[in-house]
């Protein structure tokens, strides 16, 4: 499973909350064709890294490279178009738009054309089309028309997903996706990520520890707004500290 | 400007920031720690001044007291009022949207103006200051300033002490405090939540109310105070951050300040000038200048 | 946001009245019916600031009433201006100040948001009301209402009550419709989802911003022309157009009408001016009329607190009453 090039990555990051560190000194490589985990205590700074990377946040100190560019000072909007798409640990939809607004409403976002006030936003064949294909792939595809706020919670998580996938991105952040969900909602959204792994750089952050040693190619573990270990899923295992700080007494 | 006159607008404007943040203590703890907009919180202090007005030969007739009878006497029937307005009006509307509680607080505005037109009347009327506390101190040669300006300034000041002993010093004040900054931990904790809020808003209700009884004698009394006084509240309570009683206190010194000066030296100017601040304060900080608490 | 085939037909039906309305009402239902419909153009543009964009303006009087003394102030005194060039200058006016204040206020958010457009739109009523721009606060008169002519022939005499109606009311649909098809375009179907989860639009690609101020600015602009119109129509503007009142008012309409819906504001409009009207009239309110402000302020709370849905929700909110929570669940 060789992974490809690298198309997000980010070099010694921190951030400060007025007197806080969040995050000290954290850098992070997500390669194309790989699923990269990243796992950690409460409060370890994992949220904080996703929405820095993504653009919500500014970093008090250090980069992030999107497809091999500085992206430092890009908003979060700019780096979408470019390429990279995050789910929320809270779900972040339209509960009163149909799946198929939620995905097309997202797709939109490709191909914006605000000024052509007389075309129906709802006849606009190339976001349809996206949208179509985004909620199929997550397996909504019989649910276009349902209000999204009748989903189930694993609907709405699946939604959620295809909503990032509406606009074509290359990179995913996917932030705590299995949160909430049952045993075979959870093999459903690890059989799509498997199906996802070959043409994306995937960014998981997950507390489900079965489901990451189960499909991360590389597993990154955060303490404390630390780096404390980068490696293979059995080095990660292996690792003295990473056992006594976050998995247990070691076994 | 020379120095008596630079002196005299110094002290109104310090005496009218004072006022204004009595007022939009009120205001900011209200909306801070409730949620609750409350664009009527003007007829309270319009409530009060009129109270000043009217309730002044009743108390004198039963009771044969002046002024601070009369003071005592609209302070607790202010807070009476509260009591029940929380009660009837306001507890509906902590759960609802900002915008309806801005529609059925305006609402509010209309009754209480009308309430006010049939019990009173629509005139403008004068209420004046007690004998002892009517003559002037001599500044200089030629001015002299009002003994009573100076006494509404130090009523101000003295609550300001009391309500920062409150907060800092007492259980209570840890409450309203945390209050405001975590309603569910609160309610979480055990305190009845329903019975803090009702406080809170009554004495909110007294504090606007006592500001306008004080500040009868010197603005007179007329339909539209409430209205004035609401809107610059609210421009205090934005500048100075919502649910921050100190930002509170800075930023309505700031607003007289402004507003009492550019009377004085800018008077075409002088209705825009605090808008203007306003607009300036919230490019620089958003969130107003102090975070609740 | 799909529209019902029974409401197409109802605002046909309420257009078709509305179209017969001057032969059968007296002068009096005439001048009133044209006020409300200009109303209700200052009621749309609110909408689609709060009811479909999200932004809780409490500024619109604003643009209402610097479009009305741009259109007294443009106008020569004793001439007769073309509409041609004097309705886009005004609007222009307006629009302007909704971009200004459109890009300052959108820096804060929420509660703060409210208070800076109530700011921004009390600085403009100070500066009609305080200075010379203003010519007074007594108000200023438009002596000649604008020529609506195409060479020498005249299409509209707009000194005429009659005309006057049917080109407010021709506004009044043009700009319906114009918003109708807006808000079913991308451009609308954004603002849309900024309304419902600006944070997800930012995550796919939205920048947010120009969007909202784009709907400032067409805000703007049609409050400006349901100023335009008002000045026309008594020949006098005031500073309290510009008054925080008047902003309240408009939102008390779109909530009374029904949040979300185009002709929810429209419908807001009418309930409003004839509900004022009741409590001022003599003959049904006898000595209480005085003090309408009583009857309005109530009716504004009780509004609000039981049609939460405004007056658009009330058959639905009949029908699960009288049918029961089972009906109610269906489409």
């Amino acid at each position: 499973m060789s992974a490809g090039e690298v198309l997000l990555a980010g070099h010694g990051i921190r951030r400060v909350w007025g007197g806080l560190v969040a995050l000290d000194n954290v850098s992070i490589e997500i390669r194309r064709g790989e699923v990269h985990a990243l796992i950690g205590t409460n409060g370890a700074g994992k949220s904080t890294l996703v929405n820095i990377l993504a653009g919500e946040i500014p970093p008090s100190a250090g980069t992030v490279e999107l497809l091999g560019q500085d992206v430092g000072a890009w908003s979060q909007p700019r780096r979408a178009r470019a390429g990279l798409a995050r789910s929320y640990q809270r779900t972040t939809i339209f509960p009163e738009f149909t799946v198929l607004e939620n995905c097309r409403l997202c797709a939109q976002a490709k191909h914006p054309r605000p000024w052509a006030i007389w075309s129906a936003a709802a006849r606009c064949g190339t976001s349809l089309e996206a949208a179509r294909r985004a909620a199929g792939r997550v397996g909504l595809g019989d649910e276009l028309d349902r209000p999204a706020g009748l989903l189930s919670h694993g609907g709405r998580r699946q939604l959620e997903i295809g909503m990032c996938l509406a606009t074509d991105p290359q990179v995913l952040l996917l932030d705590e996706p299995l949160a909430g969900m049952g045993a075979e909602e959870t093999d459903r959204m690890l059989a799509l990520i498997e199906e996802l792994r070959p043409g994306h750089a995937i960014l998981l952050v997950e507390h489900d520890m079965d489901a990451v040693f189960r499909i991360a190619d590389r597993i990154t573990v955060m303490v404390n707004g630390q780096v404390i270990a980068s490696d293979l899923p059995d080095a990660i295992r292996d690792n003295r500290e990473v056992q006594t700080a976050y998995l247990g007494e070691p076994a | 400007m020379d120095l008596a006159t630079f002196l005299v607008q110094c002290l109104n404007s310090v005496q009218f920031g004072l006022l204004l943040f009595l007022v939009a203590s009120g205001l900011t703890l209200i909306f801070g720690i409730m949620g609750v907009i409350n664009l009527a919180h003007g007829s309270f202090y319009m409530i009060g001044a009129y109270m000043a007005y009217g309730l002044a030969p009743i108390v004198a007739g039963a009771v044969g007291g002046g002024f601070f009878a009369t003071l005592a006497f609209g302070i607790v029937l202010s807070v009476v009022v509260g009591y029940l307005l929380e009660w009837a009006f306001f507890s509906y509307l902590y759960e609802r949207e900002h915008l309806q509680q801005v529609l059925m607080t305006y609402g509010l505005i209309l009754v209480f103006d009308e309430l006010r037109s049939i019990i009173v009347d629509d005139d403008v009327h004068g209420v004046p200051p007690p004998d002892w506390l009517a003559g002037s101190i001599p500044l200089g040669d030629l001015m002299s300033y009002p003994v009573y300006r100076l006494f509404i300034s130090g009523v101000c000041i003295l609550l300001a002490i009391g309500m920062y002993f409150v907060f800092t010093r007492t259980r209570l004040g840890m409450m309203i405090r945390a209050g405001s900054t975590n309603r569910e931990m609160v309610q979480s904790l055990g305190i009845d939540i329903k019975i803090l809020y009702r406080f809170v808003f009554a004495a909110g209700v007294a504090l606007a109310a006592l500001a306008g009884m004080i500040a009868a004698p010197v603005s007179s009394v007329y339909p539209g105070m409430g209205e004035q006084v609401l809107i610059i509240c609210f421009v205090v309570v934005v500048i100075g951050g919502i649910g921050s009683v100190r930002g509170a206190l800075l930023a309505a010194l700031l607003i007289g300040a402004v507003d009492t000066f550019g009377k004085v030296l800018l008077p075409s100017a002088a209705g825009v000038l605090i808008y203007v601040l306003m607009a300036a304060i919230l490019l620089w900080k958003p969130a107003g200048l102090f975070r609740a608490g | 946001m799909a529209v019902s085939r029974s409401a197409v037909v109802l605002c046909l039906a309420a257009l078709a009245g509305l179209l017969a309305w001057p032969a059968f009402a007296s002068d009096f239902g005439v001048d009133l019916t044209t006020k409300i419909l200009i109303y209700a153009i200052l009621a749309l543009s609110l909408e689609l600031l709060v009811g479909q964009t999200g932004l809780v303006c409490f500024g619109q009087a604003a643009f209402f009433g610097i479009a009305a003394y741009a259109t007294v102030r443009f106008s020569p005194e004793y001439d007769a201006a073309a509409i041609w060039w004097l309705l886009p200058s005004a609007v222009a006016a307006s629009a302007v100040f909704a971009l200004v204040m459109g890009a300052l206020s959108l820096r804060t958010r929420g509660v703060y948001f409210i208070m800076v457009t109530l700011a921004f739109s009390q600085m403009a009523y100070y500066v009609i009301h305080d200075t010379p721009v203003g010519g007074g606060t007594d108000g200023i008169y438009l002596n000649v209402p604008p020529s609506v002519a195409v060479g020498s022939t005249q299409l509209l005499d707009l000194s005429d009550p009659l005309h006057f109606y049917y080109a407010a009311l021709l506004a009044l649909v043009t700009c319906f419709v114009m918003l109708a098809v807006a808000l079913r375009s991308r451009f609308g179907r954004a603002l849309a989802g900024i309304r419902v989860n600006e944070q997800r639009m930012r995550a796919a690609g939205f920048s947010t911003y120009p969007y909202q101020l784009a709907a400032f600015v067409l805000s703007g602009a049609i409050a400006g022309i349901a100023g335009f119109l008002f000045a026309i129509k008594d020949g006098f503007v005031n500073p309290e157009l510009l008054s925080w009142h008047l902003s309240g008012a408009a939102l008390v309409m779109i909530i009374l009408g029904g949040l979300g819906h185009l002709r929810g504001a429209v419908i807001g409009a009418f309930a409003l001016s004839l509900l004022e009207e009741l409590f001022q009239s003599r003959e049904l309110m006898g000595g209480f009329s005085d003090h309408w402000h009583l009857g309005l302020g109530a009716s504004i709370i009780a509004c609000v607190a039981l049609l939460p849905r405004g007056l658009i929700g009330l058959p639905r909110m009949l029908r699960a009453r009288l049918l029961g929570a089972r009906q109610a669940g269906a489409p």
